[in-house]
């Protein structure tokens, strides 16, 4: 191929070379096929990545001093020079924002437009959890509302009101996500129009719930439902519909928060394959332009310098190991699954018979679009990849003093490796499982939830904390049995703690 | 197609708000800091930014999770020497850094860092100071104002040329020549009208000379409106400056210390950093303030600042020394009208007997009815002695003016320096 002139060859940027490299690496993204929403790169400083970090990397969002909190201790940290900030934050909306740190050279912005506007923008755009659960071109739109919002209660109610019911909130944030319902996409404007009729409805509706007068005798005797029939698992939802004594817009702001939880849904189960998915994307594009001669060769040296050290894997001895690092899982499966596809050995024909051959663009697009992180393990993993890791299976019982090596990168083991790896990845184990399990609608209204115990792990020791939080949304008595799987319960605890006055046998 | 934006010139403190929430939630912790970092710190870096503390328990965010125990499969990169089937002793403090996917770092065992963050000067300072007030201070406030503020108060039609307000007027004359062309520029409208229906009766001759006659009338009203001057006498608006009386932001402060033998190296101490707090307070209050040192033994001496923190002498005590000379010095250079006169005293109590009741003569005739505020701290583990029962007689007399308390140790100096300035009702 004929060398060309590169683009540049200093390491200071300009808007010029920003645009050019951007509109390079586009032509070259189109060639592989990248399907991306338009981009909006916006260049900011070091302290306006601070704020940006602060507001969880939205541009905007509503006040709240857990924000304030963020922001101290990452200016601290990086005014003390011990963490360096991200070279890039990236936004699932439509246009799909970047940001580019001012501070950054040359090489490192091209980088990110490649690793940022074109990988996680595909990803977003592709993959079917982010497909199904957010919409990109409405989540500045509804921010905006939200803060507006709450502003406004602030100014009504005052700002401890609110802060104490966004607390609440946040405390339970993790559990105000639908798994199973597809959310319809919704405008600024009908939200606007739907907050009042909310309001309004469901007012009138909570006094069905709780109305006290007698039913009929017989009904009383039949054994008394549950309410909810089926037990609820997104707990801000139950409570935003159905607690006693919230006012309209203590229920809105749960419903905010809940918004904004699931949004953030799909980011926290696609973590290793988006930032794979990215990693191999960067590192794919910007190879394609030093093959044409558009960088030179300081420039590749300068890239793959910050590549290697992103996709760097420390042991699980280093003093640094800080857990599987999903940018060197992520690209390393990514890398993996072209090696299959273009040059299989027999044992990738014995594990992957379908892609083993298979043309490695399609494949990956296809990974991409349909896979979390759970089962793109589970489904590519392979025995190669596990012995480049050297990944090793760790059983901890704490009825025994010590903990056994359950599988190693063996012939035995990959399935296993495989498998509990997969599992480490799934949300349903990784936080406990908890759900609404009854009201006591005719007593003394105490909600009770239940957790579902999952291999036999307790709940951890701010649960009480959670409890306060929960009673003061909820306004009675709030408990939380732990359940065994064959239905026993285990433990429980109480908000308000109940006085033990006898030993219990 | 891709956007290329510079943000960097927008809005920086996207985060103050947030910031501010948090030192608000935190007050009793940072409050506590500040309180520690007052007593602790050497008198020149006292009003510094500070460090912050706070205990992780208190500043986290409780969610659900796993506790210990149970079972648990974890999986690690780059085993080295392991089979399956191995045993391994579990390590201490909570296991290998939490294995992959563990959503959030186990916050037991070791690790139980302090959330530690800055605060700057300005917040620190306010930390330091909040609740406080300094008595009295509106008494003086425009009771006998004798500077004078310039300010802006609208418009007028009369003014010197440098104060000529060019667009209000151009728009002063714009409106003067819609109003003044009014009728004119109906007629106009009028004829234009009359024209078009004529045009309509074309070909003709008659209406053809009609046409040709209504625009000669056009014409001649369309000079007539630009004969109309462009700018007037009339149009000129001019800035209004007025001039209002401001109350007087002068404030002195007397520094008066005992540096008589009986004063050791640390009450000395503990009275300068008492005098330090004082004057980072006023300086918060005041845009000027000015600071006398005076320091006694059996006579007494306006010094500067270097001499009067850093420098050494004994003697015998005689406080009256000190009080005359002071009141002397606010006689000659600090007329009342004019200046916010605070006086801080601090001594370890001592005094030559026959001196007290002067003392007690000279404040309640000479200093107290000018001053604003007059502050005596004792620094004394002992009894007090005749001084201080003096001084109690005043205490009596002057309760809105004259405050007195006693510091033990240093930790004593920033409570004591809150209630002698505490908020009143």
């Amino acid at each position: 191929m004929k060398k060309r002139e590169p683009i540049s060859t200093g390491s200071e940027w300009t808007f010029e070379l920003i645009q050019k490299y951007d509109s390079e690496i586009a032509r070259v993204a189109e060639h592989y096929g990248l399907d991306t929403y338009p981009n909006q790169i916006e260049v900011i400083t070091s302290e306006q990545m601070m704020d940006a970090y602060a507001s969880v990397g939205m541009p905007l969002n509503y006040n709240h001093w857990s924000f304030g909190k963020q922001f101290v201790s990452t200016e601290q940290q990086y005014k003390r020079g011990q963490m360096g900030l991200a070279y890039e934050i990236v936004i699932n909306s439509n246009p799909c924002i970047s940001y580019l740190m001012e501070e950054n050279t040359m090489t490192m912005q091209a980088l990110v437009i490649a690793h940022a506007c074109y990988g996680h923008n595909s990803f977003f755009k592709g993959n079917y959890l982010f497909r199904t659960w957010t919409d990109a071109s409405a989540i500045i739109d509804y921010l905006l509302f939200a803060k507006n919002y709450i502003n406004k209660c602030e100014e009504r109610h005052g700002v401890d009101a609110v802060e104490q019911v966004l607390d609440a909130c946040h405390a339970l944030m993790n559990y105000g996500v639908n798994r199973y319902q597809r959310p319809q996409p919704i405008t600024t404007e009908e939200e606007k129009v739907r907050q009042v009729e909310r309001e309004e409805y469901i007012q009138r509706h909570l006094n069905q719930l709780w109305n006290t007068i007698p039913k009929k005798e017989e009904e009383e005797q039949n054994k008394t439902p549950r309410f909810p029939p089926d037990p609820e698992e997104n707990l801000l939802y139950f409570i935003e519909k159905n607690a006693p004594l919230l006012e309209s817009w203590q229920r809105e702001i749960i419903r905010i928060v809940r918004k904004i939880a699931q949004y953030y849904y799909p980011q926290r189960q696609t973590q290793v394959m988006n930032e794979g998915w990215a990693c191999f994307w960067h590192y794919t594009l910007l190879h394609h332009l030093h093959d044409e001669g558009l960088v030179t060769d300081g420039f590749i040296m300068e890239f793959l310098h910050s590549h290697t050290s992103v996709i760097y894997q420390p042991p699980f001895d280093a003093p640094y190991f800080n857990g599987i690092n999903p940018y060197a899982l992520g690209y390393g499966m990514m890398q993996d699954i072209r090696r299959i596809c273009e040059h299989p050995t027999d044992e990738d024909r014995l594990w992957f018979p379908d892609i083993a051959g298979s043309d490695w663009n399609e494949t990956l697009h296809h990974a991409m679009r349909n896979y979390k992180d759970e089962s793109f393990i589970l489904q590519y993993l392979s025995p190669h990849m596990i012995r480049e890791l050297r990944l090793f299976t760790i059983t901890d019982n704490s009825a025994l003093s010590t903990m056994q090596v359950g599988a190693i990168h063996d012939d035995a083991g990959y399935q296993k490796v495989r498998e509990d790896l997969a599992a480490s990845y799934n949300i349903g184990n990784r936080e406990p499982n908890i759900q609404i399990y009854n009201v006591d609608v005719r007593g003394d209204r105490s909600l009770t939830l239940r957790h579902f115990m999952h291999n036999q792990q307790p709940m951890g020791e701010s649960t009480d904390e959670v409890l306060k939080h929960l009673h003061l949304l909820w306004g009675f008595d709030v408990h939380l049995e732990s359940v065994s799987p064959d239905g026993e319960i285990v433990d429980t605890n109480h908000c308000p703690p109940i006085l033990q006055t006898e030993e219990p046998a | 197609m891709s956007y290329i934006i510079d943000r960097r010139l927008n809005a920086k403190k996207k985060s103050t708000v947030n910031r501010q929430r948090f030192l608000r939630r935190y007050k009793k912790h940072i409050k506590r800091a500040v309180e520690d970092a007052v007593n602790n710190r050497s008198i020149r870096d006292i009003d510094q930014g500070g460090e912050v503390s706070i205990p992780n328990k208190d500043i986290s965010e409780p969610i659900f999770h796993h506790g210990n125990g149970g079972i648990r499969q974890r999986v690690f990169p780059g085993n080295k020497e392991f089979i399956t089937g191995d045993e391994i002793k579990r390590p201490e403090g909570g296991g290998g850094g939490g294995g992959a996917g563990q959503g959030q770092a186990s916050n037991q065992g070791e690790g139980e860092d302090d959330f530690t963050f800055q605060i700057n000067q300005e917040e620190f300072l306010n930390f330091m100071f909040e609740d406080l007030e300094l008595p009295y201070m509106i008494k003086k406030q425009l009771r006998d104002a004798t500077s004078f503020e310039v300010r802006r108060a609208g418009f007028t039609s009369v003014g010197s040329p440098d104060k000529l307000n060019v667009v209000r007027s151009l728009r002063a004359a714009n409106a003067r020549r819609i109003a003044l062309s009014g009728k004119e520029r109906r007629k106009i409208r009028e004829l234009k009208k009359e024209i078009l229906t004529l045009e309509q009766r074309l070909p003709d001759v008659e209406a053809e000379q009609q046409i040709v006659a209504l625009n000669e009338e056009i014409k001649v009203l369309n000079k007539r409106i630009k004969r109309m001057p462009f700018i007037d006498e009339f149009d000129l608006k001019y800035n209004n400056l007025i001039r209002t009386p401001v109350p007087s932001s002068k404030a002195v402060m007397f520094c008066v210390m005992d540096v008589s033998g009986s004063m050791t190296q640390s009450i000395k101490d503990i009275a300068k950093r008492f005098f330090i707090l004082l004057y980072l307070f006023l300086t918060r209050s005041y845009k000027h303030i000015e600071v006398v040192f005076v320091r006694h033994h059996t006579h007494a001496k306006e010094v500067d600042e270097e001499e009067f923190f850093y420098s050494r002498e004994t003697g015998g005590t005689i406080v009256s020394s000190a009080l005359n000379l002071s009141a002397d010095i606010i006689r000659d250079r600090y007329p009342a009208g004019d200046w916010n006169i605070y006086v801080a005293q601090a001594s370890d109590g001592d005094n030559w007997d026959g001196d007290s009741h002067i003392c007690r003569d000279v404040l309640e005739k000479q200093i107290l009815p000018l001053v604003q505020y007059f502050a005596y701290v004792e620094i004394t583990t002992g009894p007090h002695q005749n001084l201080w029962l003096e001084y109690e007689q005043i205490r009596e007399k002057f309760e809105e003016t004259f405050a007195m308390q006693t510091i033990v140790e240093p930790s004593d100096i920033y409570p004591v320096f809150r209630k002698l300035f505490e908020k009143k009702e």
